[in-house]
């Protein structure tokens, strides 16, 4: 696999880890399963496309793409909170409901961005050569920026009654804590992460697509597994930064064996291999517990 | 002061499964009132308990604390009138947080929780000392997850943690049912100490008779939703559990096989 190939695993990777990151909220904080990413990632991805393509700064579309995606996570939230509907079941109506919502703000299945200005173009030369190191650099101290930020919130009294709320919220409402707004707001940040991941994968692509936010939630997901397969661990610093490195870990293995000739895989290959790596992290925590026990009859 | 008049609450209503749980239930307990309830199954203890605490709404009635109306108070707004620790030692802490992290939510229980640190070095003092009181060396395992603690530290830590704010009821739900009876005796001794010590308006439930009489300083037998035996002062004093146990019997009509139980 060529050096350019790498970087671009990783720049796709760190995209996803920001995703990752906001599943890590949804998923293991709030003890919500939260499918709202695959409305959430091309609904940040669409609204960013069309404003920068309409002439927008590319930061100001960033950061309404973020308010756009908390809005969305909010209303799946809301309708479980509020209105007592299943959270899975939430979060799918959501996810199909952003479908429309994304046409409706793209006004049309694709809008490219070819040439457009991007958050990356003012370090990136007018010959777009470094592109390959630049972009990457950039998502690195975002993602970075993002992980340290969330370690802070969770380690503040309000982040750890959000905490308590995903762990018990019964006891969390006893500590006097609004179970529900505390729901609220983590599914808002949650969605906002996913979003602003999904407003930097369209200017890194050139362009969003209708079509984009498919399996979002699964990449997430594989993510956040590989991570807590490879670095098991208790406090929160060490849990976000497994999950960073679970999504550049999952997009470079992704890279080696699409790349691999041997294998014969090909890009559409891609769901498969996505299913069979996410099968054997969940696995591989049963696996490690066999061998320890077969390791301690033969001892 | 605790002020309840004629809660009713039926569970299922209109289905074959309908429950009149509490059936115009009237008590008031005085500040600083340390009172033990007992009841068989179903006389309606747990759900006069989480009526006081908000998780329960009644159909009917009344509930105030120190003149307050809290009888539709959502139980995270009145968290800071109401402390509670659970029969079940998983229920009342987390245990995927730590102890110091759990004691830091108990810390602020009814308070505005913003962005500031959570533990600061002087609570982390504060925590140390109010833990080295319980003698089970947790004060050095601070940063210890909670689920790594036994059934009985847990419930000491959950009692510490009832107590670490003011608060105008205490509510004790069995706390100490699913505890081996040495461990039991040892919460039920600091939950003492910490009433005493406090002068907490305190509800303790509990399934023992001798619990019931040995503790508090006023006793109500609950049985079909409604208060049917109160007692306290000399009255009380002078009471036994086999008294107790007859007029138990004599509410539910029937004679119970298993006195073991109820002794114990």
């Amino acid at each position: 696999m060529s050096m350019i190939a790498l970087m671009g695993a990783l720049e796709i990777g760190l995209v996803f880890a920001l995703v990752a990151l906001g599943v890590l909220i949804s998923f293991r904080i709030l003890n919500f399963p939260d499918l709202t990413a695959d409305g959430s990632f091309p609904l940040g991805g669409a609204v960013a496309a069309t404003l920068i393509a309409g002439g927008h700064d590319p930061y100001t579309a960033c950061l309404i793409a973020m308010l756009a995606g908390a809005a969305a996570g909010w209303c799946t939230a809301w309708l479980n909170v509020r209105l007592n509907i299943l959270q899975l079941l939430s979060s799918i109506l959501v996810m199909i409901a952003l479908y429309s919502i994304n046409l409706r703000i793209m006004d049309a299945p694709n809008v490219p961005l070819i040439g457009a200005p991007t958050v990356f173009s003012p370090l990136i030369g007018d010959d777009f050569e470094s592109s390959w190191l630049v972009q990457p650099a950039v998502l690195a101290a975002v993602v970075i920026a993002a992980k340290l930020l969330l370690d802070v919130f969770f380690a503040s009294q309000a982040g750890l009654a959000m905490r308590a709320t995903g762990a018990n919220p019964r006891m969390a409402r006893a500590q006097g804590i609004s179970t529900d707004r505390m729901t609220l707001a983590g599914m808002a940040l949650s969605n906002a992460l996913i979003a602003l991941a999904g407003a930097l994968y369209v200017q890194t692509q050139g362009g969003a697509d209708i079509s984009m936010g498919i399996g979002t939630i699964v990449v997430g997901l594989a993510a956040v597994i590989i991570g807590e397969t490879l670095i098991p661990a208790r406090s929160l610093w060490v849990i976000t930064l497994a999950t960073v490195l679970g999504a550049l870990l999952y997009r470079v293995m992704i890279a080696f064996a699409l790349n691999a000739e041997f294998i014969g895989l090909a890009a559409q290959d891609l769901n498969l291999v996505t299913a069979l790596l996410v099968g054997f992290a969940l696995v591989l925590p049963l696996l490690k517990a066999k061998a320890n026990a077969a390791r301690g009859r033969t001892a | 002061m605790l002020a309840a008049h004629n809660l009713t609450k039926t569970f299922n209503p209109g289905t074959p499964i309908e429950n009149p749980v509490l059936r115009g239930l009237s008590l008031t307990i005085e500040s600083g009132q340390f009172v033990t309830v007992i009841g068989s199954n179903g006389a309606g203890k747990s759900t006069f308990l989480n009526a006081i605490s908000g998780d329960v709404v009644p159909d009917s009635g009344t509930l105030a604390i120190d003149g307050q109306d809290v009888t539709r108070l959502p139980s995270w707004q009145r968290a800071g009138l109401v402390a509670r620790v659970f029969q079940d030692p998983m229920a009342g802490t987390c245990e995927a947080l730590t102890i110091e992290e759990n004691l830091a939510l108990a810390w602020q229980r009814g308070q505005k929780r913003g962005l500031g640190p959570a533990v600061k070095k002087a609570q982390r003092e504060l925590f140390r000392d109010k833990l080295s009181t319980l003698k089970l060396g947790l004060e050095n395992r601070l940063a210890d997850r909670m689920g790594l603690l036994s059934g009985g530290q847990r419930q000491a830590v959950s009692l510490l943690m009832a107590s670490l704010q003011p608060s105008r009821i205490l509510l004790l739900d069995e706390h100490t049912a699913a505890l081996d009876p040495k461990t039991a005796a040892f919460v039920l001794e600091l939950t003492d100490r910490i009433v005493h010590e406090n002068k907490l308006t305190t509800l303790m439930v509990t399934h023992s008779m001798r619990q019931a009489l040995d503790h508090g300083e006023r006793t109500v037998m609950l049985h079909q939703g409604r208060v049917v035996l109160d007692v306290d002062g000399d009255a009380r004093a002078r009471m036994q559990v086999a008294d107790l146990l007859s007029m138990f019997e004599k509410t539910r009509g029937e004679t119970l096989d298993d006195d073991a139980l109820l002794l114990g």
